[in-house]
């Protein structure tokens, strides 16, 4: 299996996304930015969009798969909507290269509430995300 | 505006405009934007006077019905009987006491199957639903099925979302004791030939379960010129409150059936020997009933008799088809489901869009639509999609808004692609 390597919350990190979006003004921009970020996250090798790595979400598909280094996880992690792909990204930006420890101790409800994205992150938007959040923290706290 | 609608018979004026004014929802503001609700098929707003009937019920007579000896259960219980007596209109049911009350149509559907269906379908027996089924009449069959031993069959649909009728009265024989099909298919709009497909059943001896969901809110439904043996429905999809539904059924057959749940108000007389079951239509309304609901359901029938039916369904007609028009011109759309006859239904995608991302972005642009799979995955599975987009219209849709819709596409098309 080839290592997930993506430049989420390695080069591009979760203070960069705040920065950049606090330049926009109306939602086209917000959004168009979010479908660019997912179109920079590395598609997961199709053979590693197994059911067991499905996460389930009502009205997208999302994957995720963790690798752990015995120091961090990384990630290979993906959907078929675009939007839901750039959100996956800005998740990555948090959680993705960290250590468990780090994944534990970072607040993502701050974050996404700076971001304003509460609102497509909310579980009744059956997106995945949500239920994408709770596996990578439970992993952390797996790991640490 | 000017769209090339059909020359055909001249209809009763519509005045869309007055008739938006007595739905307070579609005021609304989302984001500073107009509402385009455009999800009626998964539910229907309400106009004024459901909610006042609601809240009048609760402010000047709430009380339980068929019970308390005083003044308000009294009133309670005309209402609630009354509103039973208007829906029996509405359906043009012989018989009052053949409209029993449920949550919803996936309540009633539930009811025939674990009365009707755990007295009659035995091991060898089959049940004949179809390929465009909502899970809600899916899932109860094949669970009743599975603990029957009996066989669930599945009618064909054709690629463009028809019934296969000659593969669907194949599947009929002497085993078959029910046939449970859509009138209208939600995912698709389709419109089946129910007429037909009840014919071909009973000439085998099999009843017939028409899941009427999709198709009053439509057009007047006659389940005497049907014959049917029962038809079901959700008054939250026909401009009423939430959690009522209807289970019509045919006297003689409800009178065969078991009790479907036990408790208060579904029986005669008990004692810890023996207990007395009621009379239809209380038989099966074990507990205390959602009065408001029913009451709210008998305010969205009145409503709907002081609109002129055939003005009604000219108006959605021309929806429907001004929308398909602009669907057609529009590149890289693909429509799902064009049935030779088919209702307020749009369901679509666009050429290397995800519906999910459609749906999120024109909601950011007040138009609400449903995206995923509309609760028939199997339908969908069969045409290799995820799901699809779902403009779904009601009379108090606008032209304006399909045009709104298809303004909305365009920005989305610009931002995807
Ligand atoms: C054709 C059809 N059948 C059944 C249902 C289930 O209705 P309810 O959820 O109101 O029980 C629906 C609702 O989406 C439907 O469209």
């Amino acid at each position: 299996m080839s290592e997930p390597s993506q430049p989420f919350g390695d080069t591009i990190t979760s203070q960069d996304l705040l920065e950049d979006l606090a330049f926009f003004d109306t939602w086209e921009e917000r959004y168009k930015y979010i479908i660019d970020l997912g179109k920079q996250l590395p598609s997961m090798p199709e053979e590693l969009k197994t059911e067991e790595r499905l996460v389930r979400g009502c009205q997208s598909q999302v994957w995720l798969e963790p690798v752990f280094d015995g120091q961090n996880l990384r990630f290979w992690v993906d959907s078929d909507a675009f939007i839901v792909k750039g959100l996956l990204a800005v998740v990555m930006s948090a959680y993705n290269h960290q250590s468990p420890g780090a994944i534990q101790s970072f607040d993502i409800e701050h974050f996404f509430g700076q971001i304003d994205l509460l609102k497509h992150l909310s579980p009744t938007r059956g997106n995945g995300l949500r239920a994408v959040v709770k596996r990578i923290q439970s992993l952390a706290d797996t790991y640490a | 505006m000017n769209t090339s609608t059909t020359a055909s018979a001249p209809t009763t004026p519509f005045d869309v405009e007055r008739i938006r004014e007595d739905f307070p929802i579609l005021k609304r503001q989302i984001d500073a934007q107009p509402l385009v609700y455009l999800d009626n098929g998964a539910t229907t707003q309400k106009p004024q006077s459901v909610l006042d009937a609601i809240e009048h019920y609760y402010q000047h007579y709430n009380s339980n019905v068929h019970r308390g000896a005083h003044c308000l259960s009294d009133e309670a219980t005309h209402a609630f009987e009354q509103a039973r007596e208007k829906v029996r209109a509405f359906l043009n049911a012989r018989h009052a006491h053949e409209i029993i009350w449920t949550k919803g149509t996936t309540e009633s559907i539930n009811l025939v199957a674990a009365s009707f269906g755990k007295a009659e379908v035995q091991a060898g027996d089959n049940v004949v639903i179809s390929a465009m089924e909502h899970h809600s009449n899916i899932v109860p069959w094949q669970m009743l099925c599975e603990q029957a031993g009996a066989e669930l069959r599945i009618a064909p649909v054709n690629a463009k979302g028809e019934l296969v009728f000659d593969g669907y009265s194949a599947l009929l024989d002497s085993r078959t004791r029910l046939v449970a099909m859509a009138h209208v298919s939600n995912a698709l709009g389709t419109i089946n030939p129910v007429k037909k497909i009840v014919e071909a059943a009973q000439a085998v001896g099999a009843k017939v379960l028409l899941d009427g969901a999709q198709a009053v809110s439509h057009w007047p439904t006659d389940v005497q010129a049907l014959d049917c043996d029962f038809y079901v429905f959700s008054s939250h999809k026909l401009f009423g409150p939430t959690g009522v539904g209807i289970l019509y059924g045919k006297e003689a057959l409800l009178n065969t059936m078991p009790p479907y749940q036990f408790g208060g108000e579904m029986i005669e007389h008990v004692s810890f020997k023996r207990t007395l079951f009621n009379q239809l239509p209380y038989k099966f309304e074990a507990g205390t009933p959602n009065i408001a609901g029913a009451i709210g359901l008998g305010a969205a029938i009145d409503y709907l008799s002081t609109l002129e039916s055939t003005a009604v369904m000219a108006h959605e007609a021309e929806l429907i088809k001004y929308a398909h028009e602009r669907a057609i011109a529009f590149d890289g759309l693909t429509i799902v489901g064009e049935a030779e006859q088919k209702t307020s239904v749009l369901s679509f995608l666009i050429d290397g869009t995800h519906p999910h991302d459609v749906g999120t972005l024109l909601d950011q642009m007040g138009v609400a639509v449903r995206t995923g799979h509309h609760c028939a995955m199997p339908i969908m599975e069969q045409f290799g999609i995820p799901g699809t987009v779902r403009a779904s219209f009601s009379f108090y849709n606008t032209l304006d808004e399909v045009d709104a819709l298809f303004t909305g596409l365009e920005k989305v098309r610009s931002m995807l692609l």
